[in-house]
């Protein structure tokens, strides 16, 4: 029997066979691969809750603002009502400070208006709006993990 | 002779066996690591390299050209000192550093102040880690520029890449351990870098489904904002994973070298002699490439001469000829490394503060190119435009396949030529660039509204790109040569390199805005 004859008939079985063995070892370690990769992305973050109190509205006359330094948003109140914008630059993450246009973000130049849109520099997303709401209590609170459209504002008794 | 003779003819007692071979202690026991003794023949100074295991990778001959300073100028070896410096050095400082955030700055600071010899401990590593940036750069130029990514070495030039990349990232995590404020910021925009494919799973509006650039993040992360588990997992990579992988990078890279017969070499050196007939050329058949390499003794067994190409009588022994240079190299490479450190402290910064980012907050001097780029657009400064820089640097021996001028230095006067125009070419269309940018700003600044992709698919970085690639297609059709179009395309990225890293070092200030120097940045 030549090699001829044999290319003819395709793979030959033992070929076959060599081959699913090998092919199967390969698949079974990228699956152990894979696995071992989901190890690394931890399911618990020991992190603070995005949930933070801001004290009562009383505290938020209309036509003022205010920082919450630890927690990098800005809280607004206007006529219309009050409104909570991240400092959180929408580019890479610096912490934006307020300027005569709006904010302004030190580490590329990202330049949003009063209203967190982008007006200059890299930043492809406005800032974010959250969503504040009221505790039975009557005190605010910010969460800071839950986006809403820009320009919503609330209005607190 | 004369001693198994006395052992023959004389009685011994088992205690004058014991004195005697105290007596030869000395003698026995360097014999037994020294085992061929000094070298006085071409045999024995052959002996030396193949009995050692820390000179056994070398040749026991070297060709001439190899010890030519003015071919390689030591720079490849230069870089593998400096990690073997930074690997040393390194082992030191984990002595007092602690990876968790509430001790790892107090750990520097002792370092820097309490430790004896600390703060040069530190400089030495911080500076030899920076060297290695700026001598892989030269050394990749070197190769280069020499065509030695050429006749068997292709693989070699994407290993060298690897092993710049693995540079880069090495640099990277080592200045995020302090914990300081460049440690933090860092680890943010490095983080929000990882997670700017989220441009454009956003334009698609598929972020909520596949969201990858999130993903990258949070692993790199181990959490959504920088903390414990990140310092953990940036700690594991500088400290294990990425030195394993530029060891075994490394070990690849030398024993292809050697594979592929020793450095580069113009072929003009080599074709001269009488040899050609007596030398028998392998029969290796196989792979596009010709193979021009180091044939094993058996494989050329049926010839007259077992030798490296056709030029034996251009090679030297390896000992001491090219250790000798390889010592004085790292000495100088060491010399060099401690003055600078004792003179120049490496920075630190205050204690990490997520509250307030610096002003302007600028990663080391090697990555600001990059912030430049970034500062344009997330997504292609951070990961679309190196990728695409990376990729046509690994394509360049497989796009470039002309055999001539193999080991010559910008291969003819027309490439000097070449090189020389894109030098200054490439020059003034990045600086003309960045005039343009630092002068009328760029889409954002004229159409607030204009669509993110438009900022993807067109900024000052992807013109530059473009340009670059353009040009190098213009040479290869103007001189019909793809070696040519290879020097203005790597010349272009030098420059471009070196230019970008200018401007963000030195004209880029407070909110990223233009200065001229820093003496003008304003007081706040």
């Amino acid at each position: 029997m030549s090699n001829k004859t044999r290319d003819k008939e395709g793979l030959s079985r033992r070929d076959f066979l060599g081959l699913a063995a090998f092919g199967t070892a390969i698949l079974a370690s990228l699956g152990v691969l894979a696995g071992s990769l989901r190890f690394v992305k931890s399911n618990v973050y020991f992190e603070d809750s995005k949930k933070f109190k801001i004290g009562k509205p009383e505290n938020f006359p209309v036509g003022t603002s205010r920082k919450i330094d630890d927690k990098n948003v800005f809280i607004f109140s206007s006529d219309n009502g009050l409104f909570a914008i991240s400092a959180i630059c929408t580019h890479l993450g610096c912490i934006v400070h307020p300027s005569e246009f709006g904010f302004q973000c030190p580490c590329h130049g990202s330049q949003f208006n009063k209203d967190g849109k982008v007006i200059g520099g890299p930043a492809p997303r406005p800032l974010e709006w959250f969503e504040i709401n009221q505790e039975v209590d009557g005190t605010l609170f910010v969460d800071a993990g839950k986006a809403v459209p820009q320009g919503t504002k609330y209005l607190f008794a | 002779m004369n001693d198994s003779n006395e052992f023959r003819n004389k009685s011994t007692t088992g205690l004058e066996k014991y004195k005697k071979n105290l007596m030869s202690l000395k003698s026995s026991f360097v014999g037994s690591f020294l085992r061929s003794g000094k070298p006085t023949s071409d045999k024995s100074r052959a002996a030396v390299v193949v009995n050692n295991f820390f000179l056994h990778f070398h040749g026991v001959k070297t060709h001439i050209n190899t010890l030519r300073p003015s071919y390689t100028f030591g720079l490849g070896l230069i870089s593998f000192f400096l990690l073997v410096i930074v690997f040393i050095s390194g082992g030191f400082l984990m002595v007092y550093y602690s990876p968790s955030i509430e001790t790892a700055y107090n750990g520097v600071k002792d370092i820097n102040y309490v430790v004896f010899g600390g703060k040069l401990m530190r400089n030495v590593h911080k500076w030899s880690g920076e060297a290695m940036i700026i001598f892989v750069l030269l050394h990749m130029a070197r190769v280069m520029y020499t065509s030695s990514y050429k006749r068997g070495r292709e693989f070699n030039w994407v290993i060298g890449i690897v092993l710049l990349i693995l540079t880069f990232v090495l640099n990277l995590t080592g200045y995020m351990l302090p914990w300081d404020q460049l440690s933090y910021w860092a680890l943010v925009i490095v983080s929000n870098i990882a997670a700017a494919p989220k441009e454009l799973t956003d334009i698609f509006g598929i972020t909520q489904y596949f969201d990858i650039g999130g993903a990258t993040k949070e692993i790199l992360l181990g959490g959504t904002e920088p903390g414990q588990d990140a310092l953990t997992r940036v700690y594991l990579l500088h400290i294990i994973l990425l030195p394993f992988g530029i060891c075994i990078a490394l070990g690849v890279h030398f024993w292809r070298i050697r594979k592929d017969g020793g450095l580069s070499k113009p072929d003009t050196i080599s074709a001269k002699g009488n040899g050609v007939a007596s030398i028998s050329p392998p029969q290796k058949t196989g792979g596009i490439f010709p193979t021009y390499k180091t044939y094993g003794l058996m494989e050329l067994a049926h010839g007259k001469t077992p030798a490296v190409d056709n030029d034996v009588e251009n090679t030297v022994t390896s000992w001491p000829n090219l250790f000798i240079a390889e010592i004085a190299v790292f000495i100088f490479t060491l010399a060099g490394v401690v003055a600078y450190s004792y003179f120049i402290d490496a920075p630190l910064k205050e204690l990490a503060n997520p509250l307030i980012p610096e002003n302007p907050a600028k990663a080391p001097w090697y990555f600001l190119g990059l912030q430049e780029l970034v500062s344009y657009s997330a997504f292609m400064g951070g990961q679309g435009l190196p990728g695409l820089a990376i990729a046509g640097l690994l394509l360049i021996p497989y796009l470039d396949r002309e055999p001539e001028h193999f080991g010559i230095w910008f291969s003819n006067r027309q490439g000097k030529m070449v090189a020389l125009e894109s030098f200054v070419v490439g020059s003034i269309v990045v600086m003309g660039t960045l005039v343009f940018v630092v002068n009328f700003g760029w889409f954002r600044n004229w159409w607030p509204e204009i669509h993110q992709m438009w900022i993807i698919l067109i900024n000052p970085g992807n013109i530059l790109l473009g340009f670059v690639i353009l040009y190098s297609l213009w040479v290869i059709k103007r001189t019909d040569s793809t070696r040519m179009g290879a020097i203005a395309l790597f010349t272009m990225f030098l420059v471009s390199y070196v230019i970008l890293t200018y401007t963000g070092t030195v004209l880029r200030g407070p909110n990223w805005e233009f200065f001229w120097s820093s003496s003008q940045w304003p007081i706040h």
